[in-house]
């Protein structure tokens, strides 16, 4: 069973955490990947840099601005992830943007994908029509869950057009926003993570955008899987460094 | 269905589509389902040749340019969209997109601008029409067009500095369409060129092809024909070069040239001549031609002329461009700016430097002495002065 499947079947609820690879410092990449996995953390998405990332706050540009300026390329991402396996045994999910995949060639990067023992891949701008047509065959091939979103607006319709793609969890935006966003959850929300909760969907839910702290991780994951931190813990690991980790994740619980 | 128009996925051969974050997809959705039956209302049409005509001030006119065509041996009309209210063909779009705004209910616009030519056409329909209007613009530009910042605050407008990135047209880009993501349900977004995901390219190509519609039948008043030989336009993301290939296309027998800009030399790294340095790639939700490192990042271009230090070319033009439809064609600063300078001197037009881009291209094609050619005049150079200014030392 894939590790993200496996970490799904748990009774518990997971804490995800989005970090930018190559950031703050160039070869911090697998040292924060071990950090989180000793603290407790369930799932990994380790976020290739891009130099326009449409999804994302400024919170996220910054690390990822950074993480370019140090040298971070997917070549070198890939290189940093070698023998990563040897290490941790934590679920590892890829999150970029398309046009990196697409340049580096999408099969090959499925196949350094599976050759390092990644889970799974997030891609907020792989239209889900294109990905069913041209790479859902390749992306099984290569063992990688495709993890799609969906936010407020999504149609119900949509919605389970979107949840047959996908056999591990679809990602929830909690709000109509780009990362980094919201300070707790409002009513509306709340009846959103419900509603989605209510349609039984046959992949998990885990929620991202705006959980920063034990009581938004808390209300978000009250009718899903579990939660998806990434702005937050960015702006800590930037202010605290690598020290910070391990408080943080435990901050959660 | 022509040949060079767009696939019902939105698609130009393999250029186009829809890249774009699920976030997105709603607002885009809704304009797709809506565009073309909005536009194809006759209560729209009424509306949008109205103030085209009015407003705008359309038909602008189709100049036989004589001093320039003894010079070069040819014949060379400018179609003059310089002439358009706010100073290019820019407006066009803007006034169409705004009543598409109206018709979809939407009260709050928003935009990007490079030089801000597009954020003034869009800050001055929203005045027209009472809607809120917010510009994106990079910090870098703010600072470099000043003038024009103070038109679209004059005009109402909110002008947001981009911080991100290079601080120019792209982030720009990319800003407006965080605030877009973030306001999914009462906000639409007046895109200024033929780039962005479908059907942005097909909207403002269909907006802006009133040029090429106006080309025909002024040829035919003036040449006795509706075809040139040639219709000749610069391109940064492609607007008024798509508005007058429009109608032109799918007759082979009329030659496209789409002028971009090379800056200081393609050999440098201060260029935006995407058609010669871009590889295929996705940028602001299109594939398409773009400039870009071997990783897939977007590299910033360079050109004297803001208009034109654009990553990317609009899906049609990479379309026109890998088929061989279109020729493409590149000018450095140094030629576009003494193409400025000669329009100004013959003629008595000085032209965007945009569009001056376009007037040097006869160091590179020969054209026949009865060959007919239609150049897009599409800015005026009031924008300009201070970089012409500095660079001839006035």
């Amino acid at each position: 069973m894939n590790r993200i499947n496996k970490a799904l079947a748990q009774d518990k609820k997971l804490i995800s955490i989005y970090f930018t690879a190559g950031y703050p410092q160039l070869e911090d990449t697998t040292e924060v990947i071990k950090r989180l996995a000793e603290a407790g953390t369930d799932v990994i998405e380790i976020g290739l840099p891009y130099s326009d990332p449409l999804a994302d706050g400024p919170v996220i540009q910054k690390s990822s601005e950074q993480a370019l300026r140090n040298g971070m390329s997917t070549q070198k991402l890939f290189k940093q992830l070698q023998g990563i396996r040897d290490e941790v045994d934590i679920p590892l999910i890829v999150m970029g943007y398309f046009n990196a995949m697409l340049q580096f060639g999408v099969e090959d990067f499925c196949k350094e994908c599976e050759a390092i023992g990644v889970d799974g891949i997030i891609m907020p701008d792989l239209p889900i029509d294109i990905f069913e047509r041209d790479y859902k065959a390749l992306f099984e091939t290569h063992g990688l869950k495709f993890v799609p979103l969906i936010t407020p607006e999504t149609t119900v319709e949509r919605i389970k057009t979107i949840d047959d793609l996908g056999d591990s969890f679809v990602y929830m935006v909690s709000s109509s926003s780009t990362t980094g966003g919201e300070q707790g959850f409002g009513e509306e929300a709340m009846s959103y993570f419900k509603r989605i909760s209510d349609m039984n969907l046959n992949n998990n839910l885990m929620v991202g955008f705006g959980i920063k702290d034990a009581f938004s991780f808390e209300q978000a994951s009250r009718h899903t899987s579990g939660c998806i931190i990434g702005s937050e813990f960015i702006r800590r690991l930037t202010n605290e460094g690598m020290e910070g980790i391990a408080p943080f994740i435990k901050s959660l619980k | 269905m022509s040949k060079y128009s767009v696939s019902e996925k939105g698609f130009y051969g393999d250029f186009g589509g829809a890249y774009i974050p699920e976030l997105l997809y709603p607002n885009v959705e809704e304009l797709r389902q809506n565009y073309k039956q909005i536009i194809g209302t006759d209560d729209f049409q009424k509306q949008f040749k109205s103030l085209l005509k009015d407003y705008v001030g359309r038909p602008t006119p189709l100049y036989l340019a004589e001093n320039l065509s003894e010079k070069y041996k040819t014949k060379i009309y400018l179609k003059r969209e310089d002439l358009c209210h706010t100073g290019a063909h820019k407006i066009n779009n803007t006034v169409g997109q705004i009543l598409l705004a109206k018709a979809l209910g939407k009260h709050r616009i928003i935009a990007e601008t490079g030089a801000g030519q597009h954020g003034v056409a869009t800050a001055t329909v929203c005045a027209l029409m009472g809607l809120e209007c917010i510009v994106y613009m990079g910090a870098v530009d703010i600072e470099r067009q000043a003038p024009n910042v103070a038109r679209m605050k004059m005009l109402g407008a909110k002008v947001v500095p981009a911080e991100s990135g290079s601080k120019t047209l792209k982030d720009a880009t990319n800003e407006a369409i965080r605030d877009w993501i973030n306001h999914p349900k009462d906000t639409h977004y007046i895109i200024g060129s033929v780039v962005g995901p479908h059907p942005y390219p097909d909207m403002v190509t269909e907006l802006q092809s009133v040029i090429s519609k106006e080309v025909k039948a002024q040829m035919l008043e003036k040449e006795g024909r509706e075809l040139p030989d040639y219709v000749i336009a610069c391109v940064g993301g492609g607007s008024n070069a798509a508005g007058l290939f429009a109608d032109f296309m799918d007759h082979e027998e009329v030659g496209i040239i789409g002028v971009e800009a090379s800056g200081k030399g393609v050999e440098t790294n201060e260029s935006a001549a995407t058609t010669i340095l871009g590889r295929e790639g996705i940028i602001h939700g299109s594939k398409t031609l773009l400039m870009q490192n071997t990783d897939g990042q977007i590299t910033e271009p360079y050109s004297i002329s803001a208009g034109l230090d654009y990553p990317g070319i609009g899906p049609l033009h990479a379309h026109l461009f890998k088929t061989g439809r279109g020729k493409f064609v590149s000018i450095t600063d140094a030629e576009a700016m003494a193409a400025g300078l000669e329009l100004s001197r013959m003629e008595g037009i000085i032209p965007a430097i945009e569009t001056a881009h376009a007037f040097a291209i006869f160091k590179y094609l020969d054209f026949k002495e009865d060959d007919v050619l239609v150049f897009n005049c599409s800015g005026r150079g009031d924008k300009d002065l201070e970089t012409y200014r500095k660079y001839f030392g006035y």
